[in-house]
Protein backbone atom coordinates (compact mmCIF):
# COMPACT_ATOMS: atom_id res chain seq x y z
CA UNK A 1 0.00 0.00 0.00
CA UNK A 2 1.25 3.63 -0.96
CA UNK A 3 -1.06 4.69 2.03
CA UNK A 4 1.52 8.25 3.37
CA UNK A 5 -0.15 10.02 6.60
CA UNK A 6 -1.56 13.34 5.24
CA UNK A 7 0.16 16.32 6.01
CA UNK A 8 -1.68 19.45 8.06
CA UNK A 9 -2.60 22.26 5.62
CA UNK A 10 -0.03 25.02 4.96
CA UNK A 11 -0.62 28.64 3.86
CA UNK A 12 -2.98 28.37 0.16
CA UNK A 13 -3.23 24.78 1.49
CA UNK A 14 -6.05 26.33 3.84
CA UNK A 15 -7.54 27.60 1.36
CA UNK A 16 -7.91 24.96 -0.61
CA UNK A 17 -9.31 22.96 1.99
CA UNK A 18 -11.68 25.77 3.31
CA UNK A 19 -12.95 25.60 0.05
CA UNK A 20 -13.80 21.77 -0.33
CA UNK A 21 -15.37 21.91 2.88
CA UNK A 22 -17.41 24.68 2.36
CA UNK A 23 -18.42 23.21 -1.28
CA UNK A 24 -19.67 19.87 0.35
CA UNK A 25 -21.19 22.08 3.04
CA UNK A 26 -22.86 23.90 0.62
CA UNK A 27 -24.34 21.45 -2.03
CA UNK A 28 -24.44 18.19 0.10
CA UNK A 29 -24.94 18.76 3.77
CA UNK A 30 -27.14 22.27 3.69
CA UNK A 31 -29.80 20.45 1.73
CA UNK A 32 -29.43 17.01 4.05
CA UNK A 33 -30.18 19.21 6.71
CA UNK A 34 -33.19 20.82 5.34
CA UNK A 35 -34.97 17.90 4.77
CA UNK A 36 -34.94 16.92 8.48
CA UNK A 37 -35.35 20.46 9.64
CA UNK A 38 -39.00 21.10 7.84
CA UNK A 39 -39.96 17.46 8.57
CA UNK A 40 -40.04 18.19 12.26
CA UNK A 41 -40.51 22.30 11.95
CA UNK A 42 -44.28 21.66 12.96
CA UNK A 43 -43.36 19.19 15.81
CA UNK A 44 -43.23 15.52 16.06
CA UNK A 45 -46.60 14.80 16.30
CA UNK A 46 -47.09 16.06 12.91
CA UNK A 47 -44.26 14.02 11.96
CA UNK A 48 -45.32 10.65 13.02
CA UNK A 49 -48.70 11.19 11.46
CA UNK A 50 -47.71 12.10 8.27
CA UNK A 51 -45.79 8.98 8.70
CA UNK A 52 -48.27 6.29 9.81
CA UNK A 53 -51.25 7.86 7.62
CA UNK A 54 -52.52 5.11 5.43
CA UNK A 55 -51.77 6.44 2.19
CA UNK A 56 -48.01 6.71 3.98
CA UNK A 57 -47.78 2.92 5.13
CA UNK A 58 -48.89 1.77 1.50
CA UNK A 59 -46.21 3.73 0.04
CA UNK A 60 -43.75 2.49 2.54
CA UNK A 61 -45.10 -0.94 2.43
CA UNK A 62 -45.10 -1.10 -1.84
CA UNK A 63 -41.84 0.55 -1.75
CA UNK A 64 -40.17 -2.70 0.51
CA UNK A 65 -42.04 -5.00 -1.64
CA UNK A 66 -41.08 -3.55 -4.83
CA UNK A 67 -37.09 -3.96 -3.35
CA UNK A 68 -37.92 -7.12 -1.84
CA UNK A 69 -38.71 -8.24 -5.62
CA UNK A 70 -36.29 -6.23 -7.61
CA UNK A 71 -33.41 -6.56 -5.24
CA UNK A 72 -32.54 -10.76 -4.97
CA UNK A 73 -33.67 -10.75 -8.98
CA UNK A 74 -30.53 -8.36 -9.73
CA UNK A 75 -28.18 -10.32 -7.09
CA UNK A 76 -28.96 -13.55 -8.30
CA UNK A 77 -28.10 -12.28 -11.93
CA UNK A 78 -25.05 -10.12 -11.01
CA UNK A 79 -23.61 -13.34 -9.64
CA UNK A 80 -24.25 -15.31 -12.50
CA UNK A 81 -23.43 -12.50 -15.01
CA UNK A 82 -19.68 -11.88 -13.03
CA UNK A 83 -19.31 -16.03 -12.79
CA UNK A 84 -19.49 -16.03 -16.71
CA UNK A 85 -17.10 -13.37 -17.58
CA UNK A 86 -14.83 -13.95 -14.98
CA UNK A 87 -14.69 -17.74 -14.86
CA UNK A 88 -14.34 -17.89 -18.27
CA UNK A 89 -12.72 -17.03 -21.05
CA UNK A 90 -15.19 -16.40 -24.75
CA UNK A 91 -15.46 -14.34 -27.73
CA UNK A 92 -18.02 -11.02 -27.17
CA UNK A 93 -16.75 -10.79 -24.03
CA UNK A 94 -16.35 -6.99 -24.08
CA UNK A 95 -19.58 -6.40 -25.80
CA UNK A 96 -21.57 -8.69 -22.91
CA UNK A 97 -19.83 -5.86 -20.56
CA UNK A 98 -20.49 -3.36 -22.05
CA UNK A 99 -24.18 -4.46 -22.52
CA UNK A 100 -24.33 -4.98 -18.70
CA UNK A 101 -23.11 -1.65 -17.87
CA UNK A 102 -25.68 -0.02 -20.59
CA UNK A 103 -28.76 0.68 -17.95
CA UNK A 104 -26.14 3.24 -15.90
CA UNK A 105 -26.27 5.13 -19.49
CA UNK A 106 -30.05 5.16 -19.42
CA UNK A 107 -32.10 8.26 -17.84
CA UNK A 108 -34.18 7.31 -15.54
CA UNK A 109 -37.36 8.42 -17.37
CA UNK A 110 -35.98 6.27 -20.34
CA UNK A 111 -36.26 3.13 -17.28
CA UNK A 112 -39.93 3.43 -17.26
CA UNK A 113 -40.71 5.08 -21.03
CA UNK A 114 -39.62 1.67 -22.35
CA UNK A 115 -41.79 -0.41 -20.49
CA UNK A 116 -44.72 1.86 -21.90
CA UNK A 117 -43.58 1.47 -24.66
CA UNK A 118 -44.09 -2.52 -24.36
CA UNK A 119 -46.79 -2.72 -21.96
CA UNK A 120 -48.87 0.68 -22.38
CA UNK A 121 -52.45 1.19 -23.97
CA UNK A 122 -50.53 1.77 -27.01
CA UNK A 123 -47.89 -0.74 -26.36
CA UNK A 124 -46.20 -3.75 -28.44
CA UNK A 125 -48.06 -6.30 -26.05
CA UNK A 126 -49.92 -3.94 -24.19
CA UNK A 127 -53.52 -4.77 -25.95
CA UNK A 128 -52.82 -8.24 -26.46
CA UNK A 129 -52.36 -8.54 -22.43
CA UNK A 130 -55.26 -6.60 -21.38
CA UNK A 131 -57.36 -8.66 -23.53
CA UNK A 132 -56.35 -11.33 -21.35
CA UNK A 133 -56.76 -9.37 -18.36
CA UNK A 134 -53.18 -8.75 -17.53
CA UNK A 135 -52.07 -5.31 -16.57
CA UNK A 136 -48.54 -4.56 -16.23
CA UNK A 137 -48.61 -0.84 -16.37
CA UNK A 138 -50.10 1.34 -13.54
CA UNK A 139 -49.71 -1.07 -11.38
CA UNK A 140 -46.73 -3.17 -9.11
CA UNK A 141 -45.22 -5.33 -12.07
CA UNK A 142 -44.79 -2.22 -13.89
CA UNK A 143 -43.08 -0.60 -10.91
CA UNK A 144 -41.16 -3.76 -10.14
CA UNK A 145 -39.79 -3.67 -13.95
CA UNK A 146 -38.47 -0.18 -13.87
CA UNK A 147 -36.42 -0.71 -10.82
CA UNK A 148 -35.29 -4.07 -11.92
CA UNK A 149 -33.86 -2.20 -15.12
CA UNK A 150 -32.79 0.67 -13.17
CA UNK A 151 -30.80 -1.00 -10.85
CA UNK A 152 -29.75 -3.68 -12.82
CA UNK A 153 -25.63 -3.77 -13.18
CA UNK A 154 -25.13 -2.91 -9.35
CA UNK A 155 -24.19 -6.07 -7.89
CA UNK A 156 -22.64 -7.21 -11.29
CA UNK A 157 -20.63 -4.24 -11.32
CA UNK A 158 -19.43 -4.72 -7.68
CA UNK A 159 -18.90 -8.63 -8.34
CA UNK A 160 -17.35 -7.88 -11.60
CA UNK A 161 -13.94 -6.52 -10.41
CA UNK A 162 -13.72 -8.62 -7.37
CA UNK A 163 -14.11 -11.92 -8.54
CA UNK A 164 -11.42 -10.79 -11.83
CA UNK A 165 -9.61 -10.11 -9.31
CA UNK A 166 -9.50 -13.49 -7.09
CA UNK A 167 -8.74 -15.42 -10.66
CA UNK A 168 -9.87 -18.81 -11.09
CA UNK A 169 -7.19 -20.54 -9.00
CA UNK A 170 -9.19 -21.61 -5.87
CA UNK A 171 -12.11 -23.06 -8.05
CA UNK A 172 -9.87 -24.90 -10.13
CA UNK A 173 -8.16 -26.40 -7.01
CA UNK A 174 -11.18 -27.40 -5.50
CA UNK A 175 -12.10 -29.26 -8.67
CA UNK A 176 -9.01 -30.94 -9.47
CA UNK A 177 -9.74 -32.55 -5.84
CA UNK A 178 -13.09 -33.78 -6.62
CA UNK A 179 -15.37 -31.15 -5.25
CA UNK A 180 -18.73 -30.86 -7.98
CA UNK A 181 -19.70 -27.94 -8.90
CA UNK A 182 -22.15 -26.59 -6.57
CA UNK A 183 -20.10 -27.14 -3.31
CA UNK A 184 -17.03 -25.06 -4.93
CA UNK A 185 -19.59 -22.59 -5.48
CA UNK A 186 -20.94 -22.49 -2.28
CA UNK A 187 -17.65 -23.49 -0.34
CA UNK A 188 -15.19 -21.83 -2.24
CA UNK A 189 -16.65 -19.01 -4.39
CA UNK A 190 -19.34 -17.52 -1.91
CA UNK A 191 -17.53 -17.23 1.23
CA UNK A 192 -14.76 -15.32 -1.00
CA UNK A 193 -17.33 -12.83 -2.74
CA UNK A 194 -19.58 -12.30 0.11
CA UNK A 195 -18.54 -8.73 0.92
CA UNK A 196 -18.24 -7.12 -2.22
CA UNK A 197 -21.99 -9.14 -2.65
CA UNK A 198 -23.85 -7.77 0.14
CA UNK A 199 -22.01 -4.13 -0.81
CA UNK A 200 -23.25 -4.60 -4.40
CA UNK A 201 -27.33 -5.92 -2.42
CA UNK A 202 -26.94 -2.29 -0.28
CA UNK A 203 -26.47 -0.36 -3.17
CA UNK A 204 -28.81 -1.66 -5.26
CA UNK A 205 -31.09 -1.55 -2.76
CA UNK A 206 -30.72 2.12 -1.96
CA UNK A 207 -31.33 3.00 -5.31
CA UNK A 208 -34.14 0.41 -5.89
CA UNK A 209 -35.61 2.00 -2.62
CA UNK A 210 -35.17 5.67 -3.80
CA UNK A 211 -35.89 5.31 -7.22
CA UNK A 212 -37.83 8.33 -8.70
CA UNK A 213 -38.21 9.25 -12.72
CA UNK A 214 -38.70 5.94 -13.86
CA UNK A 215 -41.22 4.66 -11.33
CA UNK A 216 -43.15 7.52 -12.30
CA UNK A 217 -43.53 7.03 -15.93
CA UNK A 218 -44.69 3.54 -14.91
CA UNK A 219 -46.89 3.74 -11.82
CA UNK A 220 -50.17 5.72 -13.12
CA UNK A 221 -49.95 7.90 -9.17
CA UNK A 222 -52.94 6.13 -7.54
CA UNK A 223 -52.45 7.22 -4.01
CA UNK A 224 -52.34 4.00 -1.67
CA UNK A 225 -52.33 2.16 -4.38
CA UNK A 226 -49.43 2.63 -6.78
CA UNK A 227 -47.53 4.99 -5.03
CA UNK A 228 -44.05 4.29 -3.61
CA UNK A 229 -42.51 6.28 -0.94
CA UNK A 230 -40.54 8.94 -3.28
CA UNK A 231 -43.87 8.92 -5.66
CA UNK A 232 -46.00 9.92 -2.02
CA UNK A 233 -43.46 12.55 -1.14
CA UNK A 234 -44.02 13.66 -4.88
CA UNK A 235 -47.78 14.27 -4.40
CA UNK A 236 -47.32 15.81 -0.84
CA UNK A 237 -45.15 18.18 -1.86
CA UNK A 238 -47.27 19.37 -5.09
CA UNK A 239 -50.45 19.34 -2.80
CA UNK A 240 -48.62 22.52 -0.90
CA UNK A 241 -48.91 19.54 2.56
CA UNK A 242 -44.70 20.23 2.97
CA UNK A 243 -44.34 18.88 6.18
CA UNK A 244 -45.95 16.04 5.45
CA UNK A 245 -43.70 15.24 2.02
CA UNK A 246 -40.21 15.87 4.06
CA UNK A 247 -41.60 13.83 6.96
CA UNK A 248 -41.86 10.77 4.57
CA UNK A 249 -38.63 12.28 2.65
CA UNK A 250 -36.87 12.40 6.39
CA UNK A 251 -36.87 8.72 6.29
CA UNK A 252 -36.03 7.89 2.82
CA UNK A 253 -32.63 10.70 3.77
CA UNK A 254 -32.57 8.38 6.79
CA UNK A 255 -32.41 4.93 4.22
CA UNK A 256 -29.49 6.75 2.83
CA UNK A 257 -27.29 7.88 5.46
CA UNK A 258 -27.99 3.80 6.85
CA UNK A 259 -27.15 2.57 3.65
CA UNK A 260 -23.57 4.94 3.67
CA UNK A 261 -22.87 4.02 7.52
CA UNK A 262 -22.89 -0.04 6.17
CA UNK A 263 -21.06 0.72 3.39
CA UNK A 264 -18.40 2.61 4.95
CA UNK A 265 -18.30 -0.28 7.45
CA UNK A 266 -18.33 -2.93 4.87
CA UNK A 267 -15.03 -0.90 3.23
CA UNK A 268 -13.41 -1.49 6.23
CA UNK A 269 -14.00 -4.84 6.69
CA UNK A 270 -13.23 -5.75 2.89
CA UNK A 271 -10.11 -3.80 3.13
CA UNK A 272 -9.27 -5.87 6.35
CA UNK A 273 -10.69 -9.18 4.29
CA UNK A 274 -7.69 -8.32 1.82
CA UNK A 275 -5.03 -7.33 4.12
CA UNK A 276 -5.74 -11.04 5.82
CA UNK A 277 -5.65 -12.53 2.47
CA UNK A 278 -2.39 -10.63 1.64
CA UNK A 279 -1.18 -11.67 5.20
CA UNK A 280 -1.71 -14.84 5.15
CA UNK B 1 -18.85 -33.36 -33.17
CA UNK B 2 -18.98 -30.19 -35.18
CA UNK B 3 -21.32 -28.43 -32.33
CA UNK B 4 -18.51 -29.44 -29.55
CA UNK B 5 -16.11 -28.00 -32.20
CA UNK B 6 -17.75 -25.02 -32.59
CA UNK B 7 -18.20 -24.50 -29.30
CA UNK B 8 -14.52 -24.55 -28.91
CA UNK B 9 -13.92 -21.89 -31.46
CA UNK B 10 -15.94 -19.28 -29.56
CA UNK B 11 -14.64 -20.14 -25.86
CA UNK B 12 -11.84 -21.69 -23.98
CA UNK B 13 -12.56 -25.09 -22.68
CA UNK B 14 -12.51 -25.30 -18.92
CA UNK B 15 -12.70 -27.61 -16.31
CA UNK B 16 -14.57 -24.83 -13.78
CA UNK B 17 -18.14 -26.49 -14.35
CA UNK B 18 -21.49 -23.99 -14.81
CA UNK B 19 -20.65 -21.74 -17.91
CA UNK B 20 -24.31 -23.24 -19.75
CA UNK B 21 -26.81 -22.24 -16.76
CA UNK B 22 -24.97 -19.03 -15.92
CA UNK B 23 -24.08 -17.65 -19.26
CA UNK B 24 -27.37 -18.82 -20.50
CA UNK B 25 -29.37 -17.24 -17.63
CA UNK B 26 -27.30 -14.10 -18.17
CA UNK B 27 -28.49 -13.55 -21.69
CA UNK B 28 -32.03 -14.51 -20.91
CA UNK B 29 -32.22 -11.88 -18.31
CA UNK B 30 -30.15 -9.18 -19.84
CA UNK B 31 -32.66 -9.59 -23.03
CA UNK B 32 -35.40 -9.54 -21.24
CA UNK B 33 -34.79 -6.70 -19.01
CA UNK B 34 -32.27 -4.68 -21.46
CA UNK B 35 -32.20 -5.45 -24.82
CA UNK B 36 -36.25 -6.03 -25.60
CA UNK B 37 -37.35 -2.49 -24.05
CA UNK B 38 -34.17 -0.87 -25.69
CA UNK B 39 -35.51 -2.01 -29.04
CA UNK B 40 -38.97 -0.96 -28.12
CA UNK B 41 -37.08 2.45 -27.69
CA UNK B 42 -34.94 2.13 -30.87
CA UNK B 43 -38.00 0.88 -33.19
CA UNK B 44 -40.99 2.91 -31.80
CA UNK B 45 -39.98 5.97 -33.06
CA UNK B 46 -39.95 5.26 -36.69
CA UNK B 47 -44.29 4.29 -36.55
CA UNK B 48 -44.82 7.77 -38.81
CA UNK B 49 -42.00 7.51 -41.01
CA UNK B 50 -38.55 9.43 -40.98
CA UNK B 51 -40.80 12.94 -41.24
CA UNK B 52 -42.76 11.75 -38.07
CA UNK B 53 -39.43 11.87 -35.89
CA UNK B 54 -38.37 14.99 -37.57
CA UNK B 55 -41.62 16.84 -36.75
CA UNK B 56 -41.48 16.22 -32.97
CA UNK B 57 -37.36 16.69 -32.51
CA UNK B 58 -37.80 20.02 -34.96
CA UNK B 59 -40.37 21.60 -32.53
CA UNK B 60 -38.96 24.34 -31.33
CA UNK B 61 -39.94 23.35 -27.39
CA UNK B 62 -38.02 19.99 -27.75
CA UNK B 63 -34.96 21.59 -28.95
CA UNK B 64 -35.18 23.95 -26.29
CA UNK B 65 -35.35 20.78 -24.06
CA UNK B 66 -32.58 19.17 -25.52
CA UNK B 67 -30.57 22.37 -25.28
CA UNK B 68 -31.52 22.75 -21.73
CA UNK B 69 -30.84 19.37 -20.56
CA UNK B 70 -27.17 19.59 -22.38
CA UNK B 71 -26.02 22.56 -21.94
CA UNK B 72 -26.75 22.55 -17.76
CA UNK B 73 -25.28 18.98 -17.96
CA UNK B 74 -22.20 20.39 -20.17
CA UNK B 75 -21.91 23.39 -17.52
CA UNK B 76 -22.43 21.38 -14.33
CA UNK B 77 -19.91 18.62 -15.17
CA UNK B 78 -17.46 21.41 -15.86
CA UNK B 79 -17.63 23.10 -12.56
CA UNK B 80 -17.90 19.50 -11.05
CA UNK B 81 -14.73 18.82 -12.43
CA UNK B 82 -12.97 21.89 -10.68
CA UNK B 83 -14.81 21.72 -7.52
CA UNK B 84 -14.29 17.85 -7.37
CA UNK B 85 -10.64 18.10 -7.93
CA UNK B 86 -10.50 20.54 -4.89
CA UNK B 87 -12.62 17.90 -3.29
CA UNK B 88 -10.47 15.02 -3.80
CA UNK B 89 -7.04 16.72 -3.26
CA UNK B 90 -8.43 18.23 0.49
CA UNK B 91 -9.44 14.37 1.21
CA UNK B 92 -6.10 13.02 -0.31
CA UNK B 93 -3.64 15.75 1.07
CA UNK B 94 -4.84 17.13 4.23
CA UNK B 95 -5.46 15.93 7.89
CA UNK B 96 -8.10 18.06 9.31
CA UNK B 97 -11.22 17.46 11.82
CA UNK B 98 -14.25 16.10 10.46
CA UNK B 99 -12.38 14.66 7.63
CA UNK B 100 -14.05 11.75 8.04
CA UNK B 101 -17.35 13.45 8.04
CA UNK B 102 -16.65 15.08 4.55
CA UNK B 103 -15.38 11.85 2.78
CA UNK B 104 -18.58 10.15 4.04
CA UNK B 105 -20.86 13.25 2.61
CA UNK B 106 -19.24 12.76 -0.95
CA UNK B 107 -21.10 9.74 -1.60
CA UNK B 108 -24.60 11.08 -0.63
CA UNK B 109 -25.75 12.07 -4.01
CA UNK B 110 -25.21 8.78 -5.10
CA UNK B 111 -27.60 7.57 -1.77
CA UNK B 112 -29.74 9.63 -1.44
CA UNK B 113 -33.37 9.61 -3.55
CA UNK B 114 -33.30 12.25 -6.52
CA UNK B 115 -37.04 13.72 -5.21
CA UNK B 116 -35.54 14.48 -1.69
CA UNK B 117 -32.94 16.39 -2.80
CA UNK B 118 -35.33 17.40 -5.54
CA UNK B 119 -37.93 19.35 -2.96
CA UNK B 120 -34.85 19.95 -0.49
CA UNK B 121 -32.93 21.99 -3.39
CA UNK B 122 -36.24 23.43 -4.26
CA UNK B 123 -36.83 24.64 -0.92
CA UNK B 124 -33.54 25.52 -0.17
CA UNK B 125 -33.26 27.78 -2.87
CA UNK B 126 -36.88 29.03 -3.17
CA UNK B 127 -37.67 33.01 -2.54
CA UNK B 128 -38.25 32.29 1.13
CA UNK B 129 -35.47 29.34 1.35
CA UNK B 130 -32.32 29.06 3.69
CA UNK B 131 -30.14 30.41 0.26
CA UNK B 132 -32.45 31.36 -1.92
CA UNK B 133 -34.15 33.93 0.63
CA UNK B 134 -30.42 35.74 0.67
CA UNK B 135 -30.76 36.24 -3.49
CA UNK B 136 -34.32 37.03 -3.72
CA UNK B 137 -34.22 40.50 -2.45
CA UNK B 138 -31.43 41.19 -4.66
CA UNK B 139 -33.22 40.56 -7.60
CA UNK B 140 -31.97 37.22 -8.36
CA UNK B 141 -34.44 34.40 -8.96
CA UNK B 142 -32.83 30.50 -8.43
CA UNK B 143 -35.59 28.16 -8.29
CA UNK B 144 -38.04 27.94 -11.06
CA UNK B 145 -35.59 29.37 -13.38
CA UNK B 146 -32.51 27.37 -15.53
CA UNK B 147 -30.60 28.55 -12.93
CA UNK B 148 -32.19 26.31 -10.69
CA UNK B 149 -31.47 23.52 -13.41
CA UNK B 150 -28.16 24.20 -13.25
CA UNK B 151 -28.08 24.15 -8.89
CA UNK B 152 -29.59 20.69 -9.00
CA UNK B 153 -26.95 18.96 -11.61
CA UNK B 154 -24.08 20.54 -10.06
CA UNK B 155 -25.57 18.72 -6.73
CA UNK B 156 -25.63 15.53 -8.17
CA UNK B 157 -22.48 15.21 -9.99
CA UNK B 158 -19.88 15.73 -7.42
CA UNK B 159 -19.43 12.39 -6.23
CA UNK B 160 -18.46 11.03 -9.70
CA UNK B 161 -15.69 13.41 -9.79
CA UNK B 162 -14.32 12.85 -6.46
CA UNK B 163 -14.43 9.24 -6.41
CA UNK B 164 -12.91 8.71 -9.97
CA UNK B 165 -9.85 11.67 -9.22
CA UNK B 166 -9.30 10.56 -5.58
CA UNK B 167 -7.55 7.19 -5.73
CA UNK B 168 -5.64 8.48 -8.74
CA UNK B 169 -4.38 11.23 -6.40
CA UNK B 170 -3.65 8.94 -3.64
CA UNK B 171 -1.19 7.11 -5.43
CA UNK B 172 -0.17 9.41 -8.41
CA UNK B 173 0.87 12.58 -5.23
CA UNK B 174 3.16 9.54 -3.11
CA UNK B 175 4.82 7.84 -6.36
CA UNK B 176 5.80 11.17 -8.35
CA UNK B 177 5.97 13.58 -5.94
CA UNK B 178 8.93 12.15 -4.05
CA UNK B 179 10.80 11.49 -7.18
CA UNK B 180 10.36 14.97 -8.65
CA UNK B 181 11.33 16.42 -5.98
CA UNK B 182 14.76 14.81 -5.52
CA UNK B 183 15.26 15.54 -8.89
CA UNK B 184 14.69 19.47 -7.85
CA UNK B 185 11.51 20.26 -10.16
CA UNK B 186 9.82 23.59 -8.77
CA UNK B 187 5.98 22.63 -7.48
CA UNK B 188 4.91 24.33 -10.71
CA UNK B 189 6.92 22.12 -12.89
CA UNK B 190 5.68 19.24 -10.93
CA UNK B 191 2.00 20.12 -11.02
CA UNK B 192 2.29 20.54 -15.17
CA UNK B 193 4.31 18.49 -16.05
CA UNK B 194 4.05 15.40 -13.50
CA UNK B 195 0.52 15.76 -11.75
CA UNK B 196 -1.78 16.83 -14.22
CA UNK B 197 -1.34 14.21 -17.12
CA UNK B 198 -1.32 11.21 -14.53
CA UNK B 199 -4.49 12.99 -13.59
CA UNK B 200 -6.21 13.55 -16.92
CA UNK B 201 -7.55 10.66 -18.02
CA UNK B 202 -9.74 10.51 -14.63
CA UNK B 203 -10.56 14.31 -14.72
CA UNK B 204 -11.94 12.86 -18.25
CA UNK B 205 -13.31 9.33 -17.13
CA UNK B 206 -15.47 11.55 -13.71
CA UNK B 207 -16.89 14.27 -16.33
CA UNK B 208 -17.81 12.11 -18.58
CA UNK B 209 -20.35 10.26 -15.65
CA UNK B 210 -21.04 13.10 -14.23
CA UNK B 211 -22.28 14.40 -17.77
CA UNK B 212 -24.25 11.28 -18.61
CA UNK B 213 -25.82 11.35 -14.93
CA UNK B 214 -26.54 15.28 -15.38
CA UNK B 215 -28.22 14.50 -18.88
CA UNK B 216 -30.77 12.19 -18.09
CA UNK B 217 -31.56 13.47 -14.35
CA UNK B 218 -35.06 13.99 -13.66
CA UNK B 219 -35.96 13.97 -10.21
CA UNK B 220 -33.58 16.06 -8.45
CA UNK B 221 -34.70 18.46 -11.27
CA UNK B 222 -38.22 18.76 -11.77
CA UNK B 223 -38.82 20.35 -8.97
CA UNK B 224 -36.76 23.33 -8.50
CA UNK B 225 -37.25 23.81 -12.58
CA UNK B 226 -40.29 25.01 -12.51
CA UNK B 227 -41.06 23.42 -15.22
CA UNK B 228 -41.54 26.59 -18.01
CA UNK B 229 -42.47 25.77 -22.01
CA UNK B 230 -38.93 27.00 -23.78
CA UNK B 231 -37.31 28.07 -20.48
CA UNK B 232 -36.36 25.73 -17.82
CA UNK B 233 -38.44 22.58 -19.26
CA UNK B 234 -35.85 19.49 -19.15
CA UNK B 235 -35.94 16.61 -22.05
CA UNK B 236 -37.25 13.77 -19.89
CA UNK B 237 -39.84 15.81 -18.65
CA UNK B 238 -40.42 16.07 -22.17
CA UNK B 239 -41.02 12.67 -22.45
CA UNK B 240 -43.37 12.25 -19.48
CA UNK B 241 -45.20 14.63 -21.30
CA UNK B 242 -45.62 13.15 -24.85
CA UNK B 243 -46.93 9.97 -23.05
CA UNK B 244 -49.40 11.59 -20.79
CA UNK B 245 -50.74 12.62 -24.22
CA UNK B 246 -50.28 8.95 -25.65
CA UNK B 247 -47.99 10.10 -27.70
CA UNK B 248 -46.04 6.98 -27.38
CA UNK B 249 -43.72 7.26 -30.92
CA UNK B 250 -42.79 11.22 -29.86
CA UNK B 251 -42.00 10.06 -26.41
CA UNK B 252 -39.89 7.61 -27.73
CA UNK B 253 -38.27 10.07 -30.49
CA UNK B 254 -36.79 12.15 -27.67
CA UNK B 255 -35.75 9.27 -25.14
CA UNK B 256 -33.72 7.96 -28.67
CA UNK B 257 -32.34 11.18 -29.14
CA UNK B 258 -31.35 11.41 -25.74
CA UNK B 259 -29.50 8.86 -25.86
CA UNK B 260 -27.86 9.05 -29.17
CA UNK B 261 -26.63 12.33 -28.49
CA UNK B 262 -25.28 11.31 -25.39
CA UNK B 263 -23.78 8.55 -26.87
CA UNK B 264 -22.00 10.41 -29.25
CA UNK B 265 -20.84 13.05 -26.47
CA UNK B 266 -19.25 10.42 -24.66
CA UNK B 267 -17.52 8.76 -27.69
CA UNK B 268 -16.00 12.48 -28.20
CA UNK B 269 -14.47 12.84 -24.82
CA UNK B 270 -13.36 8.88 -25.16
CA UNK B 271 -11.55 10.53 -28.08
CA UNK B 272 -10.23 13.03 -26.19
CA UNK B 273 -9.19 10.80 -23.72
CA UNK B 274 -7.34 8.54 -25.84
CA UNK B 275 -5.62 11.80 -27.14
CA UNK B 276 -4.70 12.46 -23.78
CA UNK B 277 -3.15 8.93 -22.85
CA UNK B 278 -1.11 8.97 -25.95
CA UNK B 279 0.35 12.61 -25.04
CA UNK B 280 0.62 11.42 -21.50
CA UNK B 281 2.86 7.98 -22.63
CA UNK B 282 4.84 10.09 -24.98
CA UNK B 283 6.35 12.30 -22.53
Amino acid sequence: MTARVAARPSGPGWILLAIAVAWIGLTILTPLALVFSEAVRKGWSAYLTAIVEPDALSAIKLTLLVAAIAVPLNAVFGVAAAWTVTKFEFRGKALLLSLIDLPFSLSPVISGLVWVLLFGANGWFGPLLNKWGIQVIFNVTGIVLATVLVTFPFVARELIPLMQSQGTDEELAAITLGAGGWSTFWRVTVPNIRWGLLYGVLLCNARAMGEFGAVSVISGHIRGQTNTMPLHVEVLYNDYNIGAAFAVASLLAGLALVTLAAKSALEWRIARADLNAIGG
Amino acid sequence: MTTVRAAFAWRRPSVIPGFGPAMGFTLFYLTMIVLIPLAALALRPWEHGVAGVWKTLSDDRVLAALRLSFGAALIASALNVVMGVIVAWALVRYRFPGKGLVDAAVDLPFALPTAVAGIALATLYGPHGWIGGLFFPLGIKIAYTPLGVLIALIAVGLPFVVRTVQPILAEAEVEIEDAAATLGATQWQWFSRVLLPALTPAVITGFSLAFARAVGEYGSVIFIAGNMPMRSEIAPLLIVTKLEQFDYAGAAAIGLAMLVLSFAALMVINGLQLVAARRGSAR
